[in-house]
């Protein structure tokens, strides 16, 4: 098969396609974005019918990959880090209930919150739910891993969670590819109550996967995916998780490590392997990709056993990701740096776009709000989160997805009159709606812009389930239809804008407020594919 | 044979499109290949970089160290001394002069380009106004990949042949302009190093 030079995404991507899956579901979200992506645009997913388009959130998406999964079919689940906390509920119980056709959750962590708002470390979440997870540390092995995921999760009827992390999700190499599997057959799992967690079932099958987790450990020597790798050196042992293993290799030339070295990319960590390294080394040297989760374990509350050094004793920085800037001066390696970046060379921060829809809505709610004390605008996640920098210095919240219409409502029963909530059509019907219901319960005394730009634009412009929706959806939980009104964001209609945010900001219900235009970018896009075509 | 390159400039100015040109001509060399890209929120309009590693031999970390870099090549000239620290003692800077400037405290550019100058080496050229002159406008970032190529270790030709096939759905006349802008941009750097 050829080879090819692919992102850790796509390599994701293209193995899933290989591996026969039926369907991939995600929300897009830094840095998971393209592995969907890249099956959306595939000849091959088009040609074996794959279905691939974008869900709502994603617990709606981990469902219905389960779905999938109990008919029996493949099926990948995509999300970035944080993705992971919406889909927990169905995440952990997939767990316990098992599955029935192969099925791997992709969870894409961002250390160093490239774009994210935290860097939480998802093998947590693999431990919590008692599930296999897989750590991929170059694009080849992402491939392999998840043609090896699928037929581990069939084996031992248990999801699978791969955890990468951006640089490798953002990164190309050349990947070589396997014989492509077909799809497996429609079939409904043996045992019809499987699915069906009543506390009697469930007990039955929490016990089922607490007894699996010796195989699951086993399998993480027998794979060969984790790797121990004699060093003459016993001063010092390194355990390497995932891509931290490449930093470790990239200070030492033709790779030759002096010390001893266990290679985790598979988990549960062996503890055969870890005994033997912890045996025969004098220290432990404990390098991963996020939270110190096995240094810490390795180490114990007391740390009454051999020197461990890693993130918990300063050996690396407790936060941010690795480079091999960071592993050499761990290992008392020279730390050559270039010259020091000039006094002159001033921030670059990402902005709003030259002619976005969301610097008009912005500089209107402003103009109004001016009017008022600081501190009244809950915003939300996505492109209009940037309504945070100056020049406008608009928004005062954006904590997680669609907790601008819940926040807002909070300050509000606490008596902030007015309260403003500024959220994006997709970010709203991926979480806004349930928020807004419990307004409308209660009449709060809130006005929600929900800026409508027909698109996902943050991560690129991926189709949102919003669009045409939005004002059937107000309606439908109750906005009256006095208080729901469509604005157009444009310079032109500044003034009119203004008016009609002044008086429904004075009233004293739930007012929605949808200022709709398309994004620059979708635009331009659309234009050029449509010269293109001509 | 080993190559490591800081693409640096502001989001949409097509650096990715120099990484394509480079690794398509890396591949065809047989050499391995690691490529490290910015999405997602820094895009719009902040500093941008892409690492690019090239080697005969397989190529370990995604990120290239500190110091190490043997090329910076910058379409935009205070971008290209953001990863000063990156460059190795030996190392050149590629950079076009042609300020973007979208932010309210852009330093003065004669002051930032005699901080260039102050390097040991570097290849400084004016590639918006190089590539108006081809009526090639949108073509800038041929011509700053063009002066980097006598620093990189790859025949002529093999850039050449990148570029005729990146972009060979969009026709003839296309590829003419990206040629000539990339042997503007050659030229440039062989007449006045």
């Amino acid at each position: 098969m050829q080879k090819l030079l692919l992102l850790g995404d796509e390599a994701i991507a293209q193995s899933a396609l290989d591996s026969g899956i039926s369907g991939i579901y995600a929300y897009p979200g830094t840095p998971s974005t393209e592995i969907t992506e890249f099956v959306q645009h595939s000849k091959q997913a088009k040609e074996n019918n794959v279905r691939s388009s974008w869900s709502t959130n994603e617990k709606t998406a981990m469902e219905a990959a389960l779905g999938m999964s109990y008919a029996g079919k493949r099926t990948m689940v995509c999300m970035k880090h944080v993705g992971l906390n919406v889909a927990a509920d169905a995440f952990v119980n997939s767990a316990i209930t098992g599955v029935n056709g192969g099925l791997i959750v992709v969870a894409a962590d961002d250390p160093s919150m490239h774009s994210s708002q935290n860097e939480q470390d998802s093998r947590f979440f693999g431990k919590f739910a008692l599930i296999p997870v897989l750590e991929p540390s170059n694009q080849q092995e992402a491939y392999d891993m998840v043609r090896y995921g699928f037929e581990f999760s069939e084996k031992f009827q248990t999801p699978v969670l791969m955890r990468i992390t951006t640089r490798l999700a953002h990164s190309r190499a050349g990947v070589q590819r396997q014989e492509p599997l077909a799809q497996n057959a429609l079939a409904v799992p043996q045992d019809p109550r499987q699915f069906v967690l009543l506390p009697a079932i469930a007990r039955k099958r929490y016990k089922l996967l607490l007894n699996n987790q010796h195989g699951f450990e086993n399998e993480a020597i027998t794979s060969g995916f984790n790797k121990y790798i004699e060093g003459k050196d016993k001063s010092l042992g390194i355990i390497a998780c995932g891509i931290a293993y490449n930093y470790l290799m990239e200070n030492y030339s033709d790779r030759n490590v002096p010390y001893p070295i266990l290679k985790i990319t598979q988990y549960p960590i062996p503890i055969e392997l870890l005994d033997k390294l912890y045996t025969e080394c004098d220290e432990i040297m404990v390098l991963e990709e996020g939270y110190p989760i096995y240094e810490e374990l390795l180490k114990g509350s007391l740390a009454k056993g051999k020197k461990i050094k890693g993130r918990l004793d300063g050996t690396i920085p407790m936060d941010g990701e690795l480079n091999p800037n960071i592993v050499a001066i761990a290992l008392n390696l020279p730390d050559e740096r270039g010259d020091a970046i000039p006094d002159i060379v001033a921030g670059r921060p990402p902005s709003m776009c030259v002619g976005c829809s969301h610097i008009d809505s912005y500089n209107a709610i402003n103009e109004v709000l001016n009017t008022y004390s600081k501190g009244r605008v809950f915003s939300d996640i996505g492109c209009y989160t940037l309504g945070a920098l100056a020049p406008f210095d608009a928004i005062n919240s954006c904590v997680d997805m669609g907790a601008s219409i819940t926040m807002a409502k909070g300050a509000a029963d606490a008596g902030l009159f007015p309260a403003v909530s500024v959220i994006g059509d997709s970010t709203f019907t991926h979480s806004g709606i349930t928020g807004l219901i419990d307004a409308v319960k209660d009449n709060s005394p809130i006005t929600i812009f929900i800026l409508d730009n027909f698109t996902t634009g943050m991560t690129g412009g991926q189709e949102s389930s919003a669009t045409n929706r939005i004002e059937d959806i107000c309606l439908g939980v109750g906005v009256l239809p006095e208080h729901l009104h469509v604005i157009k964001p444009l310079k032109n209609q500044h003034d009119e804008n203004v008016k009609l945010i002044q008086t429904e900001l004075e009233y004293h219900g739930v007012s929605v407020i949808i200022p709709r235009r398309e994004c620059i970018q979708t635009l331009n896009k659309r234009m050029r594919d449509k010269f293109k075509n001509k | 044979m080993k190559i490591d390159i800081i693409l640096a400039g502001v989001g949409g100015q097509g650096i990715l499109s120099i990484a394509a040109t480079i690794g398509y001509a890396a591949i065809e060399m047989g050499l391995f290949l690691k490529q490290s890209e910015v999405h997602g929120m820094s895009q719009r309009g902040g500093d941008v970089q892409s690492h690019l590693r090239l080697s005969d031999k397989e190529i370990a970390s995604d990120l290239i160290p500190f110091g190490k870099a043997d090329l910076i090549i910058s379409v935009e000239p205070m971008e290209s001394l953001r990863y000063l620290p990156m460059l190795s003692k030996d190392g050149w800077l590629i950079t076009n002069t042609t300020p973007f400037i979208n932010i309210n405290n852009y330093p003065d550019v004669d002051i930032l380009m005699s901080k260039i100058s102050s390097l040991k080496q570097f290849v400084a050229l004016d590639a918006d106004s190089m590539a108006k002159d081809l009526g090639a406008a949108r073509s800038a970032n041929m011509v700053i990949l063009g002066a980097a190529t006598p620093h990189i270790k790859i025949g002529y030709e093999k850039f050449e042949n990148a570029i005729r096939n990146i972009f060979k759905n969009k026709g003839e006349e296309v590829i003419a302009v990206n040629l000539a802008a990339l042997k503007a941009g050659k030229d440039y750097t062989e007449q006045n190093s």
